[in-house]
C-alpha cells in the first residue's frame, strides 16, 4: 500500500511538473530549471526514498523467510507436469500419506513447505497467502507460513512448465485445528470398501482398465502406479485434475472420457471407448473415495 | 542562435566538379545491383525497414494472443499455437526488432551525425544486416511450420532442454539467436569505431552529439552483455545435440546456471534497448525546444552509469529460485540504485521542457507519451525491485504490465519520435501532422488501456503465459478490456506506417533542416544523400547549426575538409580518439555482393545445422571461409604516394600500420567481446564447482601436470614465434618471417592437442558428468581458436608470398598477432583453471 500510494504521489508530481513546463509561460518557468532541479528531484529524492524503501523492504522479507518453528506442521511438494503430488510428514519426518492438488493445514500453526520437481521448473503460488517460490531440479527450496483464518484459496504454478502450464493448480484449506485432525485422521486409512455392488463395479473397472498402472489406491491390489496422482481419497478434494474440473461424479466421467480434450497433451489418455455403465459406475466409486 | 535560412536544393551536375565527384563516387549502383551497396544510408534503411517488419509480424502475434485472452476458457487457439506464439512475441520483439532497429539508426544517421561519409567497416555492416535478415526470416518461418519455439523466450531448462523439448523448436531459437548475437556484435563494433575515431575535426568527446555518447555505451554494453548468452547458446546446443551434461542434474549440472547466463545477458539488454531510445529523446527534445540539452554532463554520467549499474542485477529475474534472502538483499539494492540515473535523465529532460517553449509537433507528442509511461514503469520497476512485493508479483500479469510499460513507454514511443523525426532524412517529406496526432492518440490511450488493467489482474493472482484461464475470478472484464486496447495500438501504429509510405509521394517538401535542429545530420540536403556532408567541418561546439551560422553555407560551398572525391575512391576522415585532430584518410570499400553472399552461407551453415546435417554445415562454413578470404585479400593496398591532400591545407596519410587504425581496434573489441564469453565459461565452471557436491570428481594425478606444463610451453613458444615474426618481417627478411609463422602454426596445433591429452589420460570424457563436459569445453574453446589461428597464420604466409605483407604494410599482421596472443591468454587461463585450481581448493 505504501508503495502504490508513494508512487502514485511521485507519479503525479512528475507530470505536473511536465505539464508546468509544457503550459506555463517560458519566462516563469525557467526560474525553476537549473543544476538544482537534477541535483534534488533526480539524484537526492529517489536515493534517499530508495534507501529507506530497501531498508523496508529487507525487513519484511526476514520477517517472512524466518526459520520454521519447531512445531510446523512438515508437508512435502512435489511438482509433476501439470498437477502437484503433496506428501505429509510425522514430526519425525516419515512419511504419513500422500495426496493431490490439494494442501491442507490448521489455523495459527506454522506450515514449512518443502518443494522439489519431478521434471521441469514450477512455481509454487498461492496469491492470497505467500510469495513465489520455485520448484527446481537438484534444489529443494522451502517457505514457511502460518495461516490466519479458515478458508479455501487457489494456487497455481506461476513458471512456465510447457503444454498445460495454464491448468497447473491446486487448493489450499485452512482448517480450524479440531476439523484438521479429522482429516488427518481420514487421510491415514487406506480406500474405503466399496458399500454397493456398483461401485465395487467400478472398483473392478478401476483395475481393468490398467488404470492402476499410472494410480496409486492404498488399500487396493494393482493400484500402485506413482505416474499419476494418488486417488487414495480423491473424492474428497476440492478439484480434479489439478484445478481444472469441480469434483463431481459427472467431472470423473468427463475427464476420463476425454482427459485429453479438456487438458490437450497432459499424460492422461482419453477412454473414449468406455461403455455408458462401466463409466459410471468408474465414476461413483471414485467419487466415493472420502 | 540565429533562425537558418531555408536552403535551396544542391547546385546541378557540372555546376562543381568536386560535387560531381562525390555523387558518381558514392552512387548507388542501378538496378539489381542496387542491393551490393554497402553504404550506411542504404543499409540503414533497409536496416530499419525490416527491423519495422519483425515488430508488424511480432504485433500480430500480440494481437492473436490477445483475442485467446479476450474470454475465459476461450478455444480460439490451441495451447500449442498458444505457446508457440507467447514465444515467439517475446523472442522476435527482443532479438528480432528492439536490438536491431537501435542499431539500424544508429547504422542510419550516426555517421551523419558525426561527419563522416560511413561507418568504419561498411562492410561488416552490410553483413550484419544480411545475417540479421536471413536468420529473422528463418526463426520466423517456424511459426508456419509448427515447429517454433514453445518454451518461452526466457528457454529455461531443463523444459527447452533435450529431454522435454525433443523437436528443432528450441534449436530454431538457439541458432536464430545466434544470427542476432552475430549481427549485433558487427554493429556494436562499428558504432564504437565510429564513435571513437570516425569523428570531425576538432570534435572532442565533450562535444560529440548526446545520441554519439548513448551508442558508445550501447556498443560496450553489447560487448559485455550478450556474451553470456552466446556461452549459455552453445552450452545448451552442446547438450541437446551431444548429450554434454551442463544443466542436468542428474549428471552434475545445474538448471539455475542457465538461468544465472541468461539475465546476465537479459537484464543489460533491457538497457541496452533503452538507452539508445534515451539517446532519441535527448536528440529530439531539444530541438523542439529550440534550446540545448540541459545537463549534457548530467545525461552523460547518468548514461554510463546505467551501463554499469545495469550488469549488478540480473538476479531480480531470480528472486523467487530459493537465493538466500541476504545476496537478494545485494541486488534488490542495485536494481533500486539502477533508478537514480533513470531519475536523473528525466530531470534534465524536464529541465530542457521549462526552459523554453515546446513546440507539439508529432516526434514531441510520442516524447511526451514516452515521459508519461516511462515514468510509470519506472515506479512499478522500483517497486519489484523489492523483494517481498517481486515474491506476490513476479510471473504475474504485474509484470507483463511492468515490462511492457519500460519497453513501449521507454523504447516503442521514442523510437517512433525517431521516425517522425528523421524522415524528411529518408524521404525529403514530412509526413502528416494530422495523421501524426492520430497515431499518438490512438497508441496513447490503446497502450494505456491494454496495459493498465494488467497490474490490476496481476495482482488479483492471474499468473503470465497461461493459454487460458478459468472464469469467475474476476479476471474476465480486465482481459477483455486489454484485448480491445491492443487492438488500438495496433490501429495507431497501422496509421504509423500508413502514413510513411503515403507521404513519400504526396507529404509536403521538408526543405532543409525542416525542424530547425542544432546537429550535424541535418547539414545534408532532404531526402538526404549517400555521401553525408559536402566537406567535412571543424566542430566547436554540441549544436553547430545554431551555434556557427555561417556553416551551412561554408560547408556546402566545399571550404572544409574532403570537398571532392577526385581520388575515385570512397573516403573518411579519422581522427585522433580524444583531442579528434585529423590523422588518416580511410579508403572505404565499394559496392560489393561479398557481405550478403557471406551472410548467406552463414545462414545456410546454420540452418542445416538446425537439422544435425553437421557436413553439409562444415561445407557452408568453408564457402564462408572462403568468401572472407576474398573479401580481406583487397585490403592494404598500396598507395602512391600515401599522402593525400584533403583540404584546408593538410595532407594526411592514407595507409597505416600500428594500434591506432580503425582495423586494430576492431580486432581488439571482437577479443573484449570472445574474452568476456570465454569468461562466462569460466564462471560456469566455478558456478558448477559450488553446486554439485561430487565435483570435481577425479583428482588429476602424476602425468597430466607435465602434460599440461608442455602445452603451456607450446603456447608460449607459438606466441613467441608470432612477436619475433613482426620484427623479421619489418626488417624484410621474408625467408625467416614464413619460418616463424611455421613455427607459431606447429606449436599452437601441439598446444592443442597435448590440451586434449590431459583430459584423455585422466579418462574424463564430456558426456559422463558435468565436470568432464566443462573442462571439454574449455578444451574446444582452445581447439576452435587454434582453428581460427592456423588459418591466419596461414593466411599471412601466402599474403607475405604474394608481397601484400611487407615492410611497410603489415596491419594484417598486427591484427592477427593480437588474435594469437589472446589464444595463448586463454589456454593458459584454462589450463590454471584445469589442473592448478582442484589442487588449491
Amino acid at each position: 500500500m505504501v508503495l502504490f500510494t508513494g508512487g502514485a504521489v511521485i507519479f503525479v508530481a512528475v507530470m505536473g511538473l511536465v505539464l508546468y513546463a509544457l503550459f506555463a509561460d517560458p519566462d516563469r518557468t525557467r526560474r525553476l530549471t537549473g543544476d538544482h532541479l537534477v541535483l534534488w528531484g533526480g539524484l537526492v529524492f529517489p536515493a534517499v526514498t530508495l534507501a529507506i524503501l530497501l531498508v523496508y523492504s529487507i525487513s519484511v522479507s526476514n520477517a517472512v523467510t524466518r526459520p520454521p518453528a519447531q512445531d510446523a506442521l512438515r508437508v512435502e511438494v512435489i511438482g509433476h507436469m501439470w498437477w502437484w503430488e503433496v506428501r505429509y510428514l510425522d514430526e519425525s519426518g516419515e512419511l504419513e500419506f500422500v495426496t493431490a492438488n490439494e494442501i491442507r493445514a490448521p489455523v495459527g500453526r506454522p506450515v514449512e513447505v518443502a518443494l522439489t520437481t519431478a521434471d521441469v521448473i514450477h512455481s509454487f503460488w498461492v496469491p492470497n497467502l505467500h510469495g513465489k517460490m520455485d520448484l527446481i531440479p537438484g534444489h529443494v527450496n522451502r517457505i514457511v507460513f502460518t495461516p490466519r483464518e479458515a478458508g479455501v484459496m487457489r494456487g497455481q504454478c506461476a513458471e512456465f512448465c510447457g503444454d498445460q502450464h495454464a491448468w497447473m493448480a491446486f487448493h489450499f484449506v485452512a482448517h480450524e485445528p479440531a476439523e484438521f485432525e479429522e482429516w488427518l485422521e481420514l487421510q491415514r486409512r487406506p480406500a474405503p470398501e466399496p458399500p454397493t455392488p456398483m461401485l465395487a463395479a467400478g472398483r473392478e473397472a478401476f483395475v481393468a482398465y490398467g488404470c492402476g498402472a499410472c494410480h496409486r489406491v492404498r488399500g487396493l491390489e494393482g493400484a500402485d502406479g506413482d505416474l499419476g496422482p494418488d486417488l487414495t481419497h480423491v473424492g474428497s478434494r476440492p478439484s480434479i485434475a489439478a484445478g481444472r474440473l469441480d469434483n463431481t461424479v459427472g467431472a470423473f466421467g468427463g475427464w476420463i472420457v476425454s482427459a485429453q480434450h479438456l487438458k490437450p497433451d497432459n499424460f492422461m489418455p482419453s477412454f473414449e471407448h468406455l461403455d455408458g455403465p462401466t463409466l459410471r459406475a468408474l465414476a461413483a466409486w471414485l467419487e466415493s473415495l472420502e | 542562435m540565429t533562425a537558418l535560412k531555408k536552403g535551396e536544393d544542391a547546385p546541378p551536375e557540372g555546376a562543381d566538379p568536386g560535387l560531381d565527384q562525390l555523387r558518381r563516387v558514392w552512387a548507388q549502383p542501378k538496378g539489381l545491383s542496387g542491393y551490393k551497396e554497402i553504404n550506411n544510408t542504404d543499409v540503414g534503411r533497409w536496416y530499419i525497414i525490416t527491423g519495422l517488419f519483425f515488430f508488424v509480424a511480432a504485433g500480430i502475434m500480440a494481437l492473436m494472443i490477445r483475442a485467446q485472452l479476450a474470454v475465459p476458457e476461450n478455444d480460439l487457439i490451441s495451447h500449442e499455437l498458444y505457446n508457440q506464439l507467447f514465444t515467439m512475441h517475446g523472442t522476435t520483439m527482443m532479438f528480432l526488432f528492439a536490438v536491431p532497429i537501435m542499431e539500424a539508426i544508429a547504422v542510419y544517421v550516426l555517421p551523419n551525425m558525426l561527419g563522416a561519409r560511413d561507418l568504419p567497416f561498411p562492410r561488416l555492416s552490410s553483413y550484419g544486416y544480411w545475417a540479421y535478415l536471413f536468420g529473422g526470416l528463418m526463426a520466423l518461418s517456424s511459426l508456419f511450420f509448427g515447429l517454433a519455439p514453445n518454451s518461452g523466450w526466457f528457454m529455461y531448462v531443463p523444459l527447452s532442454g533435450p529431454e522435454y523439448s525433443p523437436g528443432v523448436n528450441a534449436d530454431f531459437w538457439l541458432l536464430g539467436i545466434g544470427f542476432v548475437e552475430v549481427s549485433a556484435v558487427a554493429a556494436s563494433i562499428e558504432i564504437i569505431v565510429g564513435v571513437l575515431k570516425f569523428r570531425p575535426p576538432g570534435m572532442s568527446p565533450d562535444r560529440m552529439p548526446i545520441y554519439a555518447w548513448y551508442m558508445l555505451v550501447f556498443g560496450f554494453m553489447v560487448l559485455f552483455g550478450f556474451p553470456p548468452l552466446v556461452l549459455g547458446d552453445l552450452l545448451l546446443e552442446m547438450e541437446r545435440a551431444f548429450h554434454w551434461p551442463f544443466f542436468d542434474v542428474e549428471r552434475g549440472g545445474d538448471p539455475l546456471l542457465w538461468q544465472h547466463l541468461f539475465w546476465l545477458f537479459g537484464h543489460p539488454e533491457v538497457y541496452i534497448i533503452f538507452l539508445p531510445a534515451a539517446g532519441i529523446v535527448s536528440t529530439v527534445l531539444p530541438t523542439f525546444v529550440q534550446k540545448p540539452l540541459f545537463g549534457y554532463s548530467w545525461v552523460v554520467l547518468a548514461a554510463v552509469g546505467t551501463g554499469f549499474i545495469s550488469f549488478g542485477l540480473w538476479v531480480h529475474h531470480m528472486y523467487a529460485t530459493g537465493i538466500p534472502t541476504l545476496s537478494l538483499s545485494f541486488f534488490s539494492a542495485a536494481s533500486m540504485a539502477v533508478a537514480i540515473p533513470s531519475g536523473i535523465q528525466v530531470f534534465c529532460w524536464i529541465a530542457t521542457l521549462l526552459n523554453g517553449r515546446p513546440i507539439l509537433k508529432t516526434p514531441m507528442l510520442f516524447i511526451l507519451g514516452f515521459l508519461f509511461i516511462f515514468v510509470l514503469g519506472g515506479l512499478t520497476g522500483v517497486m519489484v525491485a523489492s523483494v517481498p512485493f517481486d515474491w506476490q508479483v513476479h510471473d504475474s500479469y504485474f509484470v507483463v504490465a511492468h515490462l511492457h510499460y519500460v519497453l513501449i513507454g521507454g523504447m516503442v514511443f521514442p523510437l517512433f519520435a525517431g521516425l517522425y523525426y528523421w524522415m524528411p532524412l529518408a524521404t525529403g517529406r514530412l509526413m502528416s501532422e494530422r495523421l501524426g496526432r492520430w497515431a499518438f492518440g490512438l497508441m496513447f490511450v490503446g497502450f494505456n488501456v491494454t496495459f493498465f488493467p494488467m497490474h490490476i489482474v496481476g495482482l488479483m493472482g492471474m499468473p503470465r503465459r497461461v493459454y487460458t484461464y478459468p472464469a469467475g475470478f474476476g479476471w474476465d472484464w480486465y482481459n477483455l478490456t486489454a484485448t480491445v486496447g491492443a487492438f488500438m495500438l495496433a490501429a495507431g501504429v497501422a496509421v504509423v506506417l500508413f502514413d510513411s509510405w503515403w507521404h513519400r509521394r504526396r507529404g509536403p517538401k521538408a526543405g532543409f533542416n525542416p525542424w530547425n535542429a542544432g546537429t550535424l545530420e541535418w547539414l545534408t540536403p532532404t531526402p538526404s544523400v549517400n555521401y553525408g556532408l559536402r566537406s567535412v567541418p571543424v566542430i566547436k561546439s554540441h549544436y553547430p547549426l545554431w551555434d556557427n551560422p555561417d556553416l551551412v553555407e561554408s560547408v556546402r560551398r566545399g571550404e572544409w575538409y574532403l570537398p571532392d572525391a577526385r581520388s575515385g575512391h570512397r573516403e573518411t576522415i579519422r581522427s585522433s580518439t580524444v583531442a579528434s585532430r585529423p590523422e588518416q584518410v580511410v579508403r572505404l570499400p565499394h559496392p560489393t555482393w561479398l557481405p550478403m553472399i557471406a551472410a548467406f552461407f552463414t545462414a545456410a551453415s546454420f540452418g542445416v545445422a538446425i537439422f544435425k546435417l553437421w557436413w553439409i554445415a562444415g561445407l557452408l562454413m568453408g564457402c564462408l571461409l572462403i568468401c572472407s578470404v576474398v573479401w580481406l585479400w583487397g585490403t592494404e593496398d598500396r598507395p602512391s604516394p600515401n599522402r593525400y591532400d584533403v583540404g584546408c591545407g593538410e595532407t594526411l596519410p592514407i595507409h597505416l600500420n600500428g594500434p591506432n587504425t580503425h582495423s586494430f581496434w576492431g580486432m581488439a573489441l571482437l577479443l573484449i567481446f570472445d574474452g568476456t564469453a570465454y569468461l562466462s565459461l569460466v564462471f560456469s565452471y566455478f558456478f558448477i564447482w559450488t553446486a554439485s557436491p561430487e565435483f570435481p570428481p577425479p583428482r588429476f594425478e602424476g602425468g597430466e601436470m607435465a602434460v599440461a606444463a608442455a602445452c603451456a610451453v607450446a603456447m608460449l613458444l607459438g606466441s613467441a614465434a608470432a612477436r619475433l615474426s613482426v620484427h623479421a618481417n619489418r626488417r624484410g627478411r621474408h625467408g625467416l618471417y614464413q619460418l616463424l609463422l611455421l613455427v607459431n602454426a606447429a606449436s599452437f596445433a601441439a598446444g592443442a592437442l597435448l590440451m586434449a591429452q590431459t583430459l584423455r589420460m585422466a579418462g574424463l570424457g564430456p558426456t559422463e558428468n558435468a565436470y568432464g563436459a566443462v573442462l571439454w569445453m574449455m578444451v574446444s574453446w582452445t581447439g576452435f581458436h587454434v582453428a581460427i589461428s592456423l588459418i591466419m597464420t596461414a593466411y599471412c604466409a601466402a599474403r607475405g608470398l604474394a608481397g601484400r605483407i611487407d615492410a611497410e604494410r603489415y596491419q594484417t599482421l598486427l591484427n592477427s598477432e593480437l588474435f594469437w596472443h589472446f589464444t595463448t591468454a586463454v589456454t593458459l587461463a584454462s589450463l590454471a583453471v584445469m589442473h592448478l585450481f582442484p589442487q588449491v581448493a
